[in-house]
């Protein structure tokens, strides 16, 4: 037990030390070490990289498995880009059906994306008036936010009956491109809509004035001025919409085919809009939703059609952002 | 405008313009096309407009709606108003008990006993089932000698209610739907469906039935291959596992990138260095890098899912590691994690967007007053970001829940009947569910897929409707 | 006012409104045909508005509403059967910025001549060099016709919109403050390319210089601002015509103290 005062001392002197401190730490200006923002810093930094490690991880996943399918002995480069079937089963790997396939609800899909799309953006950016727009646009997001399977639903059970009904029972299959491409533009058309409506959007007023003053029409003004000086916005729009199309998988996994088509030869079947044809994405997800060992070329293929469609969409990705910083350059 | 005309200058040189009448002409040419090219930019979006309402009617049409269904004894007769899926487990097994007393016993063998089969018959009540509950009263009794009381108490205690629902719709009630109608062709079609019933049906086994395939026991019970039993209640609960923990790996690190990327990277490029000027370069790229991967399709993070999470990393993710023995790597936290790369980019994004938004002024403030970097960012920067950055996420969310192809691939190839119970289950998924079911070609399967829709669409609702509420609630909470 | 009855526009009693919000409030006003006439004032007093007025471009503003007579040649440009894209082929209008369409030269200035449906290349050819030829641009730009109008400067930006305007052989053209935004011997240009022009064309030029209106306008309107308290304390603002006079005698002997006031560059 201290006495009273020798607590008091005791007190005041470690007062008086305590203030010192505060005084100096108040004083210097010198860095201090903050070992908690660096562990901060070092998880952040950690954040940023992570995407390139996914990134790298694609590739690294994509290009290993499809070495070791083409290192199987079982298909070689050439058969892989002419062979005119895709048959695991009897061994004949040829993705150019499975390509075709993707192209042609590509191209069906843009058939009502590309018009369709810009259309609805002239309209928005030109015509509508201020409340329209801002009732008419969050509904265009709606339809931009409906998960894919229920557009394969509405595929399969709208669209295909719908055009069964107009082109007849025995021209069109249950499964078929045009059918699963139409829904896939309807899908991707509040993207072209959307991107297409900023680029009008950042014309500048100043020359849809000018068009005007030297009299022209409104539809001249749109066609003739403001079209053209946004189109690499648009162009860059609709490349976004073709690379959705390429990459999009349960529409077409639902709705436009159950097996690869058959590119060339007898009984080639590829470039029929009413029949069925198997895309790349839907070849994958059907074969990964079955049985499927590891090590098998069954599984190994899979990645060799990944990497396929990874560069396919990575290309058109890289042409779009390519565009659209060109168009900055142009209006900043 | 003829008075016009007139007051055109006369010491004009010569003009090369087209004279009046052909301009008129052509003016008039001028203005139809305008308006021509009007409608036609009208009705694009009105198309789109319609596409969604078709998208939404056709989704209700296949949701309800008259079936013809056979049965070997009236459901009536076995559960209260014949509404097997809503029946309660006593409910259910005294139907059982009723209808089959043996074939109750032969469940309760082969469900719940613990002895040696040839043993069965011989054994009492309380050898059998062991652990499991049964009345005081059957403990010494062996099973035969049990009262038809008895078997359904032990029955109801004991058995799930999708089994007994199962045993009942196969083996007693024998259900099963012949016709399905849609719902318009039974609200306008009705006399022509009934004539046809009339017709072609025998009234003392089938019965022509109104049924709304989305009911209050659709999302109660569990998978079924008998699409009038079948429920979203495993698919619905590994989807709320899968986006729960999605979302709790991808918000902090998204955030974190964005936080990166928009207030550390800046200065790391001031430094006049070859590494300032590296780290600028490392920046770019990884802004780069986070674009593009935002366009990947989702199909390609599913490969990614399936090499990476499920197989390589096999020991982790199927819980070997604490002791989980029953499951491979197709598990949730696969489907999670495989999830959470795919939404990464959309709430980087939406969150970079959010901070840049912050007003500078406000971290010059938090500076002045001798905040670190860090405190500014913590207490300043994020909660005026908070609003952009929710919203992102809550996209990012939207996405994990209607996202079906990496989901499939990572998961789908194994059939579960069981709710999952934690990150190392294996699962399947609301947007899976649909996807089997609308492939399978009976029409009361895609009844049930548009059921499943109905959930998933409300599920999306709710969720943006939480976005715009949460923004609000932010706004107000910054303002005052 | 003027000497003779050769009157290009007439305004009666115009009062023009965004909204519900009334913008400029019963302008009286002949504007003589051949003759620059320049509107000046401080900023908010409406001279642009009154001016986009003169071809219908307050149309293109939602909300824009002009009441009273607009009278062109006689004619109320408001009436019922008046066709706004006849309208602005006839009175043209420069712009405060220069905004050529980002195309070349030769498009820039072929384009209204196309609008109106002529075709063929020698006709256009002539057009074109005729156009710059009047807007003193021919001998910088004859050689590459084919360069996008954007890599022009800004000076010689504005001189290929004037060249635009005049290759459809309006009546008239407006110009919104053409000079606001070039270098002093860019301005200069363009102001004698404006006193050649009048020969041929009836000018009307809102300007915020006084020296500018001063150097090259025959006629001059002041515009002022007259503001009310409105209950709550909100103040309404709207712009008036103060004087039109010869520029002339609006200079040297303004009839009201305002615009002597602000002409002295007291205010504004």
């Amino acid at each position: 037990m201290s006495t009273p005062s020798e607590a008091g001392t005791m007190s005041a002197r470690s007062t008086a030390v305590d203030m010192r401190a505060r005084r100096e730490a108040r004083t210097t200006i010198f860095r201090r070490p903050r070992p908690g923002e660096t562990v901060i810093q070092l998880f952040l930094l950690f954040c940023g990289v992570l995407s390139i490690f996914t990134t790298l991880g694609i590739l690294y996943v994509l290009g290993s498995e499809a070495l070791l399918f083409f290192g199987s002995g079982l298909v070689d480069l050439g058969e892989f880009f002419t062979a005119p079937v895709w048959q695991p089963q009897a061994e004949q790997f040829g993705i150019m059906p499975l390509v075709s396939a993707t192209l042609m609800t590509t191209l069906f899909s843009m058939i009502v994306a590309i018009p369709l799309g810009l259309g609805a953006a002239i309209y928005l950016a030109e015509y509508a008036k201020p409340q329209t727009r801002a009732t008419l646009k969050p509904i265009l997001e709606i339809l931009a936010g409906i998960p894919t399977v229920v557009y394969g639903y509405f595929a399969l059970t709208f669209m295909t009956p719908l055009l069964r009904g107009i082109f007849g029972q025995n021209t069109v299959s249950i499964y078929n491109v045009a059918s699963a491409g139409l829904v896939m533009g309807i899908m991707i058309l509040p993207t072209i809509a959307s991107m297409s409506e900023d680029a009008l959007s950042a014309v500048p007023r100043s020359l849809r004035e000018a068009s005007f003053g030297l009299g022209s029409t409104k539809l001249e003004a749109i066609l003739k001025v403001v079209l053209p000086a946004g189109l690499s916005g648009i162009i860059a729009a609709f490349i976004v919409g073709i690379s959705r199309a390429v990459g999009e998988t349960m529409i077409v996994a639902l709705a436009a085919g159950a097996g690869p088509c058959k590119l060339y030869g007898e009984n080639a079947s590829c470039f029929q809009p009413f029949g069925a044809a198997e895309t790349m994405t839907g070849h994958i997800v059907r074969i990964s939703g079955g049985d499927l060992s590891y090590n098998s070329i069954d599984y190994n293929s899979l990645f060799a059609i990944g990497l396929t469609l990874f560069i396919f969409t990575l290309v058109l990705n890289l042409i779009s952002r390519w565009i659209t910083n060109r168009f900055r350059e142009v209006y900043q | 405008m003829s008075d016009l005309l007139t007051s055109v200058p006369e010491d004009k040189p010569m003009s090369l313009m087209p004279d009046e009448v052909v301009f008129r002409r052509g003016l008039a040419g001028r203005h139809l096309r305008g308006r021509v090219w009007k409608i036609f930019f009208m009705m694009a979006i009105v198309l789109a407009l319609l596409s969604l309402v078709a998208l939404f009617l056709n989704v209700v049409n296949s949701a309800a709606g008259l079936i013809v269904v056979q049965y070997n004894i009236d459901p009536a007769e076995v559960v209260p108003n014949g509404d097997l899926a809503a029946a309660t487990a006593e409910q259910l097994a005294a139907g059982i008990v009723e209808y089959e007393p043996n074939r109750a016993l032969v469940l309760i063998r082969d469900n719940l006993s613990s002895v040696p089969v040839d043993q069965f018959s011989a054994s009492t009540m309380s050898q059998i089932l062991g652990t499991h509950l049964y009345p005081e009263s059957a403990a010494d009794k062996t099973p035969r000698d049990l009262e038809p009381e008895e078997r359904a108490a032990i029955l109801a205690q004991n058995l799930s209610v999708d089994v007994m629902k199962q045993f009942i719709s196969d083996d007693i009630i024998g259900l099963n739907v012949l016709e399905t109608h849609s719902l318009f062709e039974s609200i306008f079609d009705r006399a022509a469906i009934e004539e046809h019933f009339a017709a072609e049906f025998d009234p003392a086994t089938t019965r022509l039935e109104f049924r709304l395939w989305l009911r209050p026991s659709f999302l109660t019970s569990g998978q079924s291959s008998d699409p009038v039993l079948a429920g979203i209640r495993t698919a619905l609960i590994g989807t709320i596992w899968i986006v729960a923990i999605t979302v709790l790996v991808a918000f902090p690190i998204g955030v974190g990138a964005a936080i990166y990327l928009e207030e550390y990277a800046a200065a790391f490029g001031n430094i006049n260095t070859r590494f300032g000027r590296f780290m600028q370069w490392f920046n770019r790229f990884i802004e780069t890098n986070v674009r593009n991967l935002a366009g990947v399709p989702s199909i390609i993070y599913g490969l990614l899912g399936l090499a990476i999470f499920v197989r390589a990393a096999a020991e982790f993710t199927s819980g070997r590691f604490v002791g989980v023995t029953d499951s491979n790597g197709r598990t949730i936290i696969s489907a999670s994690l495989t999830m959470a790369l795919l939404i990464l980019p959309v709430i980087i994004i939406n969150a970079q967007e959010a901070i840049r938004a912050v007003q500078s002024s406000i971290r010059e403030a938090s500076y002045g007053l001798g905040a670190t970097k860090w405190q500014t960012i913590w207490n300043q920067v994020l909660p005026a970001a908070m609003p952009g950055i929710l919203t992102g996420t809550i996209l990012g969310m939207s996405r994990a829940i209607g996202e079906t192809a990496p989901l499939v691939i990572v998961g789908a190839s194994t059939a579960t009947f069981l709710d999952p119970n934690g990150p190392f289950s294996s699962f399947t998924a609301l947007p899976i569910q649909i996807y089997q079911w609308t492939a399978r070609p009976q029409a009361e399967f895609r009844a049930i897929a548009a059921a499943a829709i109905i959930v998933l669409l409300v599920l999306l609702l709710l969720l943006n409707a939480t976005a715009i509420l949460l923004r609000q609630y932010f706004r107000r909470k910054l303002q005052t | 006012m003027t000497e003779n009855g050769a009157h290009a526009f007439e305004l009666q009693g115009v009062n023009i409104y965004y909204g519900s919000k009334m913008a400029v409030n019963d302008v009286n006003l002949m504007i003589p045909r051949q003759k620059i006439t320049a509107f000046i004032g401080p900023s908010g007093c409406g001279k642009s508005t009154v001016l986009r007025s003169l071809n219908r471009m307050n149309d293109l503003i939602p909300g824009a509403r002009v009441q009273g007579g607009v009278f062109f040649g006689g004619q109320d440009l408001y009436a019922e059967n008046v066709d706004p894209v006849e309208v602005r082929r006839r009175i043209g209008m420069v712009f405060q910025k220069p905004n050529p369409f980002p195309k070349s030269i030769y498009d820039n200035v072929a384009y209204g001549p196309r609008l109106l449906g002529v075709r063929g290349k020698a006709v256009l050819d002539e057009i074109v060099e005729r156009s710059l030829k009047g807007a003193f641009l021919w001998d910088e730009v004859r050689g590459d016709l084919k360069k996008s109008g954007l890599a022009l400067s800004g000076g010689q930006q504005q001189r290929l919109c004037i060249a635009r305007t005049i290759a459809v052989e309006p009546e008239v053209i407006l110009m919104d403050e053409p000079a606001s935004a070039l270098d002093p011997i860019a301005t200069q240009a363009i102001e004698e390319l404006m006193k050649v022009l009048v020969q041929q064309f009836t000018i009307v030029i809102v300007t915020h210089n006084m020296q500018q209106a001063q150097r090259v306008s025959d006629y001059t309107a002041f515009y002022s601002i007259r503001k009310k308290e409105e209950q709550g304390g909100v103040e309404n603002r709207w712009g008036i015509l103060a004087e039109y006079a010869p520029t002339e005698r609006l200079f040297t002997n303004p009839a009201s103290e305002e615009t002597e006031r602000y002409i002295r560059g007291e205010f504004g």
